[in-house]
């Protein structure tokens, strides 16, 4: 098997490790380089914890091998923090509206949240449960996750405080 | 759920890639948006030896008008296709089949090629493949051949693909009459999921309303998406009246025979294959009733 040195531009910062050729994205992330804040959840593409945005593109991280994001930009949940540590409006919203149980989904919620976020800052709901539709809170608590998501659409408008 | 050892390399062009494949013998495997050959590999279900990275290959994307033909590079993301102006606006039934792939999630990643290439039977893009006859290009290291989408799609996962080719481009046949509509329905679970059954149609009409060009396929009720040819002469001259519709796409309880999983039984496919090809012959007839001239 081979193994492959992996640099790959992670919330702005270069970093790089080794990984055998079937070390998938996820893994790389959470076990080489330490950034356990993204979820695995089915580990084949079902469950959507593992999103992640790469080039600007929300994608699941258990669906491609770590190699093949070498010189691709990734951003994890860590990423979507303000530069001082405080939680972005999104996460905000989660915390403010019980958006999260038992917390395995939420990272990829956040991610596919935040994507449809950067590109439509007034969704509808059928908009928000379309973005988060192929992600599973097997908590089942899907109603204030679009509520989340909606707060935080508003808050980022500057309609709510 | 992690996929057994394996080789890697990225192939830098099409021929680099058909050479690769060709060298690496039967266990070698093409890796483009891995949306179903990753999941395949987890589950180890597929263990390829050598997998051969034809990402970022630029030759193998992009979306262009050839003359009567919509012609697209298998590594052409779908949601590229999904958003591109081309698609939308020459074969408008392309880019309202392809809202039903998967999510942004597998969008993104997922290749038109790789959708066909895998021929999942309840697949959206071999279904409009196989409405349309479109062509599929295949290369290898000795020889460059179109297979036709009836030839293509052999079975459930299987296609006419040799072990040693690339597919490269698709070729979708465009329409230019103008009173042409199209149809697209599906019934799944949840919203991405794979139909439980879909139908296309893509028809045209003449001065009078009456049908003079028909395409009717299904997917999810058949190993591989399958043109209802039957259904298509019965209907073929009349006005398409609702009526009219109803008692033809009866002969589908004959026609199809689905498989039933713990999804849905046979009986219930079968209903709504019948269901989703009617609703689909009525939005294609209303809509080339709408294009005017």
């Amino acid at each position: 098997m081979s193994e492959h040195k992996v640099t790959v531009c992670v919330n702005g910062n270069d970093m790089s490790g080794h990984a055998e050729a079937r070390l998938t994205l996820v893994d790389f992330l959470r076990d080489v380089l330490g950034l356990t804040g993204t979820h695995i959840g089915c580990e084949h593409g079902v469950c959507g914890a593992c999103s992640v945005i790469m080039d600007g593109k929300p994608v699941r991280s258990c669906l491609m091998y770590a190699v093949q994001a070498e010189g691709h930009d990734v951003t994890t949940v860590e990423g979507l923090e303000a530069d001082d540590g405080t939680m972005s409006p999104l996460q905000d919203a989660f915390w403010e509206n019980h958006a999260l149980q038992c917390g395995y989904c939420t990272p990829g919620m956040l991610i596919a949240g935040h994507a449809l976020l950067s590109s439509n800052l007034s969704p509808t709901d059928e908009e928000i449960r379309h973005a988060i539709g192929g992600n599973l809170c097997r908590c089942t608590g899907y109603q204030q996750i679009v509520e989340a998501v909606r707060m935080a659409a508003e808050k980022i408008r500057g309609e709510t405080s | 759920m992690k996929a057994a050892p394996f080789d890697y390399r990225r192939a830098t062009s099409i021929d680099d890639a058909c050479r690769a494949l060709s060298e690496g013998g039967d266990e070698a495997r093409l890796i483009a948006g891995g949306q179903t050959l990753v999941p395949l590999m987890a589950m180890r279900l597929a263990r390829p030896t050598l997998l051969i990275d034809i990402n970022g290959i630029a030759e193998m994307s992009g979306i262009a008008i050839d003359g009567d033909h919509l012609v697209i590079g298998a590594g052409t993301r779908q949601s590229d296709a999904l958003g591109s102006e081309i698609v939308q606006r020459h074969l408008p039934l392309l880019t309202e089949a392809l809202s039903h792939v998967g999510h942004d999630q597998t969008r993104n990643r997922g290749t038109i090629g790789g959708s066909l290439a895998n021929a999942d039977p309840a697949a959206e893009l071999p279904l409009i493949a196989q409405l349309l006859e479109a062509d599929m290009i295949a290369r290898s290291v000795e020889s460059t051949r179109t297979i036709a989408a009836s030839f293509f799609f052999e079975s459930a996962m299987a296609t006419a693909l040799a072990p040693n080719e690339c597919l490269t481009e698709i070729r979708f046949p465009l329409w230019r009459e103008q009173k042409t509509g199209y149809g697209f329905h599906e019934v799944s679970i949840r919203d991405s999921d794979f139909a439980l059954a879909a139908a296309a149609v893509q028809l045209t009409l003449d001065d009078k309303g009456a049908c003079t060009r028909l395409h009717i396929a299904i997917g999810g009720a058949s190993p591989a998406p399958m043109r209802l040819g039957e259904v298509e002469s019965a209907l073929l001259g009349t006005n398409l009246e609702d009526r009219t519709l109803h008692a033809e796409t009866a002969r589908l309880a004959t026609l199809v025979d689905p498989q039933g999983d713990i999804h849905a039984d046979a009986s219930y496919r079968r209903r709504v294959a019948r269901v989703m090809t009617e609703r689909a012959l009525q939005s294609a007839r209303d809509r080339a009733m709408e294009s005017n001239p």
